[in-house]
């Protein structure tokens, strides 16, 4: 199993990488130590979105498949995680409502994704229906502002968005504050690691196959609608994960955190860190998420102007993301330089990887 | 009995012409180049907002709205120039950039303009058939939506540009080879998407509250449409709007709008299941 974590479908392999790896995490580990709380819950809010954005590379980048849908499963679980806790009623339930609303997630993607899938659609189709799909969800919560609208106690409360569910709790003790961010940095060690895995097994080859050339995947025996569904559904249900975890950090979701702009926010992410690469993203989108929550303070509208112009600047300038290639060409200049300095037999283990620094 | 019957096709030309209008332009790019502009939105917006501020100087509304659709359609023009032209041959890249494009533009008008623009009001006037009053708008903008394909018609099927146009469409290596300037054939088509995308907003500007994201409120119709619509603006686009229109008129008089555009979104996922290349495949197969 340890040996499908290195594979030709991630970058950064062997000690150097790893070692880089293990530092990152256990900087993260000891940072609230030194960082007051507040810095801690806002560290833990940008964590959030990582789900999503890594369930977007899964898809896009290693799938080929473009979904501008990362939003709707966010609602469907968001909302579906505020229902879930406030009708069963708090405590060590809303453990339950975690889990099923990501499951509901995943059930909403098979659906769609059956559809979009088995009805051929694929490349710019794929990315206007799942949108198209998203904004008729975030009008539809939008208009939900009466009291007839309400499933159980819960109300759905219109633009002005759903409260009062309870927080994720165990037994009597909240996760909140630094709970929640050891349990987000827990979580998100083992999504990556579970993904590093997926896409490096035999499952995954298919998968990077079947976005290389469909046809050809389909000749060679697979049943390439399968592994796309597959896709689809770990990616989207990724997103529900985060729709889940937002909803209970926050204890309350609005329609603005499906439809636009929020739907373009994962594309931008994932666009400009590199949607090759799972450690790419990772790290790519925890610096913008840094960034834009840092710009946001200042004015909501100047960081979604540049995001846009992110988005822009990324496609025209180097489509495969600026991490990914400034990661690359580190990798290259610091691999010349070791083969210069020194023997040839070494080149191998100076495939290190810098994205994590 | 007719008064009845008459209600009904309003209500009809109502939806049809709003899809028309809204999907046209998105169609039109769609299908010469195979681009999806993300943009399409803030271009309707920017019509809206031309024809508004033209008609607060002073300009009479009909002239002001063809003002607003030739601006759109030129800074159509320069975006291609600048951005788009660059994406031909990378169709999704091209989603991204005119996404991209999309969010800088509402954004900032959000940050300059604000929300603070003086609407006009629907132009008055109405007819009574039978107990109903009709508002002639309405009427008017189900004209205008007939009159754009008509048009489409007309420039694509019985003059040299349309003939050079589908040619490109069809096979744009040897359209060039042939001596067709392809890159000005690219720019003019999406001049002309983008200034129906004006057109549209011109045209519904009286009729809606003028705020920056008010694109959003087109995209899914105008989405939806070309997703079942297919490659063909007058095939495609059309009929889809006609089956669309029936779907969400019946809906829409029973359950309101939002699950009238719910249903719609159902029926083309449904569709999609059964016509992947959309319905003018199926009426292009028929036809040869």
């Amino acid at each position: 199993m340890l040996k499908l974590l290195d594979g030709p479908q991630t970058l950064g392999r062997g000690r150097i990488f790893w070692s880089c790896f293990l530092a990152v995490l256990a900087g993260a580990l000891i940072y609230p130590l030194f960082a007051d709380s507040y810095d801690v819950g806002n560290f833990a809010y940008f964590l959030i979105w990582i789900f999503m954005a890594l369930g977007l590379c899964l898809m896009w980048g290693y799938g080929g498949m473009l979904s501008f849908g990362q939003t709707f499963f966010f609602g469907i679980a968001g909302y579906g995680y505020g229902v879930l806790a406030i009708n069963m009623g708090g405590g060590t339930t809303t453990i339950a409502a975690l889990v099923l609303s990501v499951v509901v997630a995943m059930i909403a993607a098979g659906i769609l994704g059956y559809f979009m899938i088995w009805g051929g659609i694929s490349g710019i189709f794929f990315g206007i229906v799942t949108l198209s799909a998203t904004l008729v969800l975030a009008f539809f919560l939008g208009q939900t502002a009466g009291p007839e609208w309400h499933i159980g106690p819960a109300r759905l409360n219109g633009f002005n968005g759903m409260k009062g569910m309870d927080p994720l709790t165990v037994g009597s003790f909240d996760i909140e504050g630094s709970a929640l961010y050891y349990l987000m940095i827990a979580l998100i060690v083992i999504v990556y690691i579970a993904l590093r895995m997926l896409v490096n097994s035999s499952v995954g080859n298919v998968i990077v196959a079947t976005r290389e050339n469909p046809q050809r995947a389909e000749m060679l025996g697979y049943d390439v609608r399968k592994y796309q569904l597959l896709t689809f559904v770990i990616g989207s249900g990724l997103a529900g994960l985060s729709g889940a975890l937002y909803t209970s950090w926050g204890q309350f979701i609005t329609p603005s955190s499906i439809g636009l702009p929020a739907a373009a926010m994962p594309i931008v992410w994932v666009a400009f860190s590199g949607r090759n690469d799972l450690t790419a993203t990772l790290v790519g989108s925890f610096l913008l998420l840094f960034g834009f929550q840092t710009i946001t303070v200042y004015s909501q509208q100047a960081a979604l102007v540049l995001m846009g112009v992110l988005l822009l600047a990324t496609v025209m300038l180097a489509p495969q993301g600026f991490v990914l290639g400034i990661g690359k060409l580190v990798v290259d200049w610091w691999g010349r330089r070791r083969r210069r300095d020194e023997a040839p037999a070494l080149a191998d283990t100076s495939r290190l990887q810098s994205d994590e620094t | 009995m007719s008064a009845e019957l008459f209600s009904v096709f309003y209500q009809f030309a109502d939806v049809f012409a709003f899809l028309i209008l809204s999907a046209a332009g998105l169609a039109i790019v769609f299908g010469m180049m195979g681009v999806i502009n993300m943009a399409h939105g803030e271009f309707i917006m920017c019509g809206a907002y031309v024809t508004v501020g033209l008609v607060n100087l002073g300009v009479p509304l009909p002239i002001a709205q063809i003002l607003a659709a030739l601006t759109a359609g030129i800074i159509g023009m320069i975006v291609e120039y600048l951005v788009v032209r660059r994406f031909y041959k990378r169709p999704l890249d091209s989603l991204l950039a005119t996404w991209g494009l999309s969010l800088i533009v509402t954004q900032s008008m959000l940050l300059t303009v604000g929300s603070a623009v003086r609407g006009i009001g629907t132009p008055e006037g109405s007819f009574a058939i039978g107990g109903y009053t009709f508002s002639t708008y309405r009427l008017v903008l189900f004209f205008c939506a007939v009159a754009v394909l008509a048009g489409l018609y007309i420039i694509f099927m019985k003059t040299r540009f349309g003939v050079i146009a589908r040619a490109t469409m069809q096979n744009a290596a040897m359209a060039k080879a042939l001596g067709a300037r392809t890159g000005r054939i690219y720019s003019i088509s999406f001049g002309i998407g983008t200034a129906l995308a004006g057109l549209c907003g011109a045209l519904y500007a009286p009729t809606m509250t003028l705020i920056p994201t008010m694109g959003a409120t087109f995209v899914v119709e105008s989405f939806v449409t070309v997703v079942i619509g297919g490659a063909n603006v007058l095939l495609g686009t059309a009929p889809a709007a006609v089956f669309l229109a029936m779907i969400r008129m019946a809906l829409n008089a029973s359950y309101g709008q939002i699950i009238g555009q719910i249903g719609m979104l159902f029926a083309v996922i449904l569709i999609i299941r059964v016509l992947p290349e959309g319905l003018s495949s199926v009426l292009v197969r028929r036809g040869r």
